[in-house]
């Protein structure tokens, strides 16, 4: 490392706030998120360290500082000084100090760099903590204060003007275009009206349009009368991993009111693990109400089809393994309907030895596959995953989510590892039966 | 006044009214804050979120199967612990007749030396926590003081009635009082610290329980 390399920061900032201005701005933010779930879950941690035990970060390297309680350290302290039943006199006697601006910058390797809103934490922790979700919500604090990797930031910027990380909108209809051609499949675009508005992953709109001619091939066969739309197209939703709310809520809107708009009784969502989170479960709280169109996962949509008959797909009679994507089956409640399409597709399946709600994460959810500083970390757990692949002795090896594919075949390069990462979504597709 | 009738009196008094009311403050400080409503449509099949809550309150009092290599000491040392302060707090005779006094409430006590040797277990074990604490990266990094201010007041009474029961190192009416002090202080302390986690857990789990099952997950 050059000696200007180890000289500089390991954090990024954004604006021009001075640094009490950033101090105030996590403060005030960090205190508007204690509602009842959040205080109780940060006055119930017993410091009995577990969830450092089911952090793949730890596992893979063995330092204490990647202990998930840990990386609430300063949201911890910002609760008990301004938020908990006794913070008068917390404050009173000092007996905790408000994070400084240098430990918020320093924050930024542990709740960006080094955790992946994945979760496992959560199902280790014998108090029930939901540590993933505080860690969401510690974000949106340091987003406010200008302290997020700058590669996400980037992100931001260019989702906050063109409603996607890819794209912008008007740029859409040539890019389906292209796809449509490349793959020789109908993807209709802006239709006015539309049973399903169809979502798509930023990396569909680049390097992996055959998981998006994949989603028309199926759509098609079964019959549905879908659009993609200019309107709202990316759901990957990054203001949900940056921690900005208001473009979580703007990415939000933009694809609940285009499905209004059409008529679509349904949104459908790519192979995303976060665009799962941020509309599945999140959406509705922005509307205040129930939302008045359904919105399914692809893991779900195919299940449903299968099940349906709408689809049939010819058995492909090898083994695979499953990788399960943490916001679509630890958060998202979808391990079985994963398993009925791996089984639709005649796969013996040989579960990873942790698997399901306890699956180890790739390694790249919540932006961490996006931060460039936390790629040497990233292929420290790969291997985690490598190992319990490799012993399974499984043919194939497929997921749901584009976004651990991504961070997999990242560290499978690396790894010189030459198993390739299938997509649930695409299998299906290549392998339709009429 | 000796020193056995303090503590049997106002330091006892005192103590009890500590942890009353501060439980109450800290419980009700908690459960007021605002709550906000999940609007998502829950999973088919989702059951009720009071059934959910209690899966998870239930669920979590053993660790899934996955975890436990990488957590073995700690749960079977928790396990020990968490079992001989139930066994000794509410299995001795002196200690069912004074929470007879005061709430009505009684059971069969179990024999005193049984009561002493899981007195003795959960002391060695209590010590082997603090070990750990004091030794394990993960464990030293995370502790504050509190932690081990809650050890050390959960470990005293135990200490102290074991040395009451086998009348070692002073007067019995001394090492009584002792053992009567050592649990005034630990429930004045209770409600500020960790300790709370007696109650806590209940609502914690409950509260990922309702998140979860609303999922369709089982957490």
């Amino acid at each position: 490392m050059s000696t200007a390399a180890a000289k500089s920061p390991a954090f990024d900032q954004q604006g021009t706030q001075s640094d009490a201005q950033r101090v105030d701005a996590a403060m005030r933010s960090f205190v508007r998120e204690f509602g009842v779930t959040a205080a109780l879950h940060m006055e119930s941690c017993v410091r009995c360290g577990m969830c450092a035990e089911a952090c793949h970060f730890h596992v893979a390297t063995g330092e204490a500082k990647y202990t998930p309680v840990y990386k609430l350290e300063l949201f911890r302290r910002a609760y008990f000084r301004e938020a908990s039943p006794f913070a008068p006199l917390v404050r009173l006697l000092g007996l905790v100090k408000p994070p400084s601006i240098g430990e918020l910058q320093q924050w930024q390797e542990l709740i960006y760099g080094s955790c992946t809103v994945c979760g496992r934490c959560t199902m280790i922790c014998p108090m029930g903590i939901d540590i993933a979700e505080l860690v969401k919500e510690a974000r949106h604090g340091m987003f406010k204060a200008g302290l997020i990797p700058e590669r996400l930031a980037l992100m931001d910027r260019a989702a906050q003007q063109w409603g996607s990380t890819a794209t912008p909108g008007e740029d859409l209809p040539d890019i389906l275009r292209e796809v449509s051609e490349e793959h020789g499949v109908e993807i209709p675009c802006d239709l006015d009206s539309a049973e399903m508005l169809v979502t798509a992953a930023p990396a569909e709109l680049g390097d992996h349009t055959k998981a998006l001619a994949a989603a028309a091939k199926v759509l098609n066969r079964a019959g549905i009368r879908w659009t993609m739309h200019q309107g709202g197209f990316d759901a990957a939703n990054i203001g949900f991993n940056n921690g900005d709310l208001e473009l979580q809520e703007r990415l939000t809107r933009s694809i609940i009111d285009t499905a209004i708009k059409i008529g679509a009784n349904t949104v459908l969502l790519p192979e995303c693990g976060h665009a799962y989170g941020a509309a599945r479960w999140e959406a509705a709280k922005w509307y205040g109400q129930a939302l008045p169109v359904r919105i399914i996962h692809m893991t779900e949509f195919l299940d449903e089809m299968l099940a349906a008959g709408r689809i049939k797909v010819k058995p492909i009679g090898q083994s695979a393994t499953f990788h399960d994507p943490c916001q679509i089956v630890r958060r998202g409640g979808l391990e079985a309907a994963a398993r009925r399409v791996v089984a639709a597709l005649g796969f013996e399946l040989i579960e990873l030895k942790d698997h399901g709600i306890a699956g180890y994460c790739c390694g790249g959810g919540g932006g961490v596959v996006s931060n460039v500083r936390a790629t040497p970390l990233r292929h420290k757990v790969f291997e985690i995953k490598r190992a319990q692949i490799d012993a399974t002795g499984a043919e194939r090896f497929v997921t749901s989510c584009g976004q651990c594919r991504i961070t997999l075949e990242q560290g499978a390069k690396q790894a010189r590892w030459t198993k390739p990462v299938e997509s649930l979504l695409e299998l299906v597709a290549d392998n339709l039966a009429d | 006044m000796d020193l056995l009738d303090f503590a049997r009196g106002p330091a006892l008094t005192f103590a009890g009214a500590v942890f009353v009311l501060g439980t109450l403050w800290r419980l009700s400080g908690v459960l007021l804050l605002p709550r906000l409503r999940d609007l998502s449509p829950p999973r088919e099949g989702a059951p009720a979120p009071w059934r959910g809550a209690l899966g998870t309150v239930l669920r979590r009092m053993w660790p899934r199967r996955e975890f436990l290599d990488r957590t073995m000491f700690s749960t079977v040392n928790s396990y020990v612990f968490h079992i001989g302060l139930a066994v000794t707090v509410f299995g001795l005779a002196p200690h069912i007749l004074f929470i007879r006094n005061f709430s009505g409430l009684s059971w069969p006590a179990l024999p005193s030396n049984v009561v002493f040797a899981v007195g003795v277990i959960t002391l060695v074990s209590l010590f082997a926590a603090l070990a750990r604490r004091l030794t394990h990266p993960v464990l030293k990094l995370l502790s504050h003081t509190g932690d081990y201010l809650s050890w050390a007041l959960t470990t005293l009474p135990v200490l102290t009635g074991l040395l009451a029961t086998a009348h070692l190192g002073a007067r019995y009416e001394t090492l009584l009082a002792l053992h009567i002090l050592s649990i005034a202080a630990f429930l004045i302390w209770f409600p500020f610290g960790k300790l709370m986690h007696a109650f806590l857990f209940v609502f914690s789990r409950g509260a990922t329980g309702v998140r979860f099952s609303h999922r369709g997950v089982k957490a």
